[in-house]
């Protein structure tokens, strides 16, 4: 559904400086249906990507496609084809919620413009509040209508960049309640965050990126890549000598004790879990529950955006 | 290759008048100048009507008028020498009227980040300019027209000779007001939404799409020292020329509006 080949947005600001890379040889495949988190620091580009794949501004080198429309070629048809939730809601603040709606969906030519606008308010909760100004509204009923209104035109692709950014705990839930419902309608979700909890729990993927593409993969894909997979058992005592007993099998490589805790990194705990308790069992250890050490995303971020600077 | 849609246009200007006549002191000043203007002669001709004119033909008018008074009398010559001065307030109300309006379309969105889902819609440059374009100067030529409409209901209330009210129905106020006014309002609008391209604060926008002023008031003091006449020779002339500045602020102003440069230079 997009698909990007060596994309590359550069920056002249003057003539006398050297060239800014904001984008360098991005080359991404989304899949229909997918959703994609994009993860980076400020001012790695993301927001450049977006505006790139939305047809707002043109890359300087390499193609951009959404489904078979080319930007830079295809871009009114590109525009019609996406939702784009901005950085900030830019909403009319002396107009009401349905006039800044109907006044969207009249420029993306919706057929049943009342019906539609009346459609997402009621979804995302603001019916009751349609005819309020929106600079009356709080900042989280702000972000819900700006997402309502990348979603009037019924869009195959949207693009949200950072859509729970600045909102409170509450408002964040909200907003990310409704991604997820409109995760299960089949749309491509493109996901530009800071918020690394909320990417593990929307993204099918993710690619973490500055400036370039340092890697992309799933979330668990990339949790092995980095850090394998570790199980934990639990025991009532920890007798240290049978870690030798241990040791003997040729998949324990890295072994740690902590209290009465072992954490054993594995290639692959489903075969190799059995033998390991087996094993202990034997040795006399009772063994209280045993699981798998989870590492978070922001792990996996830190640790990629650290090898990248080094 | 997309066609361009009027109902975009439609929707633009639905848009600005209904952000801009929620501002009371826009509505205000698209109000008072314009009955400011058109009292202001009025009151004139009620001053001087009937007034002897001591002097005869070569009163205080300059040399220059005397072709466009004929045989008039002194005092009618005199009152259409007052009088054309308020020609130009006229011509100037589409001019001044829109310029606030016209001079914070663009940075207002800017500075309200409006401006980037807006871009994001399907609507064209040219759309969204004209739709821009004709949001401020609908209500000012809209308001020009209906207070020349008021002046010429109360002109006889002033005591106004015959041959002052023909000449204010003449040739060349008809084509002041219905031709130069509205031609004066495309240039003001389409110089202020180039400058609200190019500017990050709506304060500077209205400041530099004031400097259009300048020449309409070298009109007014050019006839006040008497090296021009406003007639209808003047008038042709003064049409031309705005026609081929409004094509080419058409021109420049759609090329000017660099959406990428827009998008990712302000700050």
């Amino acid at each position: 559904m997009i698909l990007t080949e060596n994309l590359t947005k550069t920056f002249t600001l003057r003539k006398n400086q050297p060239p800014i890379n904001a984008v360098q040889e991005l080359n991404l495949e989304i899949k229909e249906g997918e959703v994609f988190g994009f993860l980076g620091p400020n001012g790695a580009g993301k927001t450049t990507t977006v505006r790139m794949l939305a047809a707002l501004i043109h890359p300087t080198g390499g193609r951009a496609f959404i489904g078979n429309l080319q930007t830079g070629q295809d871009d009114t048809r590109i525009r019609r084809t996406v939702g784009i939730l901005t950085e900030t809601p830019g909403m009319y603040e002396r107009l009401s919620a349905q006039k800044n709606l109907s006044i969207y969906a009249r420029l993306y030519d919706v057929k049943d413009v009342p019906g539609q606008v009346e459609k997402y308010l009621r979804m995302l909760g603001l019916w009751a509040r349609r005819i309020d100004e929106v600079g009356s509204f709080s900042k989280g009923m702000r972000q819900k209508l700006a997402i309502a209104r990348a979603l009037l035109h019924e869009p195959r692709v949207l693009f949200l960049d950072e859509p729970t950014s600045g909102l409170d705990p509450e408002a964040a839930k909200l907003v990310r309640d409704f991604i997820e419902e409109l995760k299960t309608e089949g749309r491509t979700i493109f996901v530009c965050t800071h918020n690394l909890d909320e990417a593990d729990r929307l993204c099918d993927r993710i690619g973490i990126f500055k400036s370039r593409l340092i890697t992309v993969d799933t979330p668990a894909n990339l949790r092995q890549k980095l850090f394998g997979r570790r199980v934990v058992l639990h025991l009532r005592t920890l007798d240290p000598q049978w870690l030798p007993a241990l040791r003997e099998f040729d998949f324990v490589r890295e072994m740690q004790t902590l209290d009465n805790r072992l954490v054993i990194q594995l290639s692959d705990p489903e075969t190799q879990n059995p033998l390991l308790i087996r094993k202990l069992v034997e040795h006399g250890a009772d063994i209280q529950f045993v699981g798998e050490l989870r590492h978070s995303l922001e792990d996996i971020y830190l640790q990629t955006l650290q090898g990248e600077a080094k | 290759m997309t066609l361009f849609s009027f109902k975009h246009v439609q929707t633009i200007i639905d848009k600005e008048w209904a952000e801009v006549f929620k501002n009371k002191m826009v509505l205000f000043t698209i109000i008072l100048m314009p009955l400011l203007f058109t009292a202001l002669p009025l009151i004139m001709l009620s001053l001087t009507a009937g007034t002897a004119v001591p002097g005869g033909d070569s009163a205080d008018v300059p040399e220059l008028f005397y072709s466009v008074c004929g045989t008039m009398d002194s005092t009618s010559c005199m009152q259409i020498y007052l009088v054309n001065q308020f020609l130009i307030l006229f011509m100037m109300m589409p001019l001044i009227i829109p310029i606030t309006i016209a001079a914070y379309s663009i940075v207002g969105e800017k500075t309200t980040r409006s401006l980037e889902p807006l871009l994001a819609t399907p609507i064209s440059t040219e759309e969204l300019l004209t739709g821009k374009a004709l949001a401020a100067a609908i209500p000012a030529i809209g308001a020009t027209w209906v207070c020349f409409f008021i002046f010429q209901i109360l002109i006889p209330v002033t005591g106004a000779t015959q041959q002052v009210r023909a000449y204010v129905l003449g040739p060349t106020w008809l084509l002041g007001v219905l031709i130069v006014g509205p031609l004066m309002a495309i240039a003001a609008v389409n110089f202020a939404i180039m400058v609200s391209s190019r500017v990050n604060d709506p304060r500077v926008a209205e400041q530099m799409a004031a400097v259009l002023i300048v020449p309409v008031l070298a009109l007014l003091f050019g006839q006040l020292a008497g090296l021009l006449v406003i007639n209808l020779q003047l008038m042709l002339v003064v049409i031309a020329c705005l026609i081929l500045i409004d094509i080419l602020l058409i021109y420049f102003g759609a090329r000017l509006f660099q959406r990428e440069t827009i998008l990712t230079r302000w700050k």
